[in-house]
């Protein structure tokens, strides 16, 4: 598992590519979040984002076989067509692997601590958002 | 006792801080209790504490409901709704 919060763009292929050589992987579902139309700053809050990233792939480890994750999110300045944020699952079958991704992408969106700026002032939080995450309940 | 308290994105630049060590009367032991301390503040704390539901709070880095517990030492965040991804 790798979870890292930085600055710095990041290659979906090449984390990929670092999944563990386990030979029960037969799927990797992928997932990649690209800044849309307006630049902003992100904020998170150093710690504990980290710490609920870990948490957030160790649920979905309870709930489908997870053989390897990557979740990468970036902070700071970022311009339209920016990558943001990325999440990637290893599974033995396609089915764990999407519904995985999707889960942690979800519960990222509601219980990681990241807000985004724009020029216009605070993004503010969707309800979309809260009932994305709730139907995996 | 002593509570470390943080405030994040657009609770930081209302209140003009990202963090202070708050000084808590015996029986000050819950979050909500906290929350109702700085609201009473006053002027920009008013202002940000007022809506309760654009206000989370996190104690020791895990997010918690109003009712959870605080002690001396502890580190309380407070920040709005997330918005990452």
């Amino acid at each position: 598992m790798k979870i890292a919060v930085q600055r710095e763009d990041f290659d979906l292929s090449r984390e990929v590519r670092a999944f563990s050589a386990d030979k029960s992987i037969g799927a990797i579902a992928s997932f990649v979040g690209v800044v849309r139309e307006v630049a902003m700053t992100l904020e998170h809050y150093p710690g504990m984002t980290e710490n609920a990233l870990k948490k957030i792939v160790e649920e979905a480890g309870t709930r489908w076989k997870v053989q390897d994750c990557t979740v990468i999110h970036r902070v700071g300045d970022l311009k339209p067509g920016d990558q943001i944020v990325m999440v990637a699952v290893a599974s033995a079958h396609r089915g764990e692997a999407f519904a995985a991704c999707e889960f942690i992408m979800d519960y990222l969106k509601t219980r990681a601590p990241f807000w985004k700026k724009e020029a216009a002032g605070w993004v503010e939080a969707r309800a979309s958002d809260d009932r994305a995450a709730e139907r995996w309940k | 006792m002593k509570v470390r308290v943080l405030f994040f994105a657009s609770l930081r630049e209302q209140l003009g801080r990202s963090q202070e060590d708050v000084e808590l009367a015996a029986g000050m032991d819950s979050v909500e209790k906290l929350r109702k301390h700085l609201l009473a503040r006053g002027g920009a704390f008013e202002k940000a504490f007022a809506t309760k539901a654009l206000v989370r709070c996190a104690v020791n880095q895990e997010m918690v409901q109003d009712g959870a517990p605080i002690k001396a030492g502890d580190e309380v965040a407070f920040f709005p709704p997330v918005t990452g991804g």
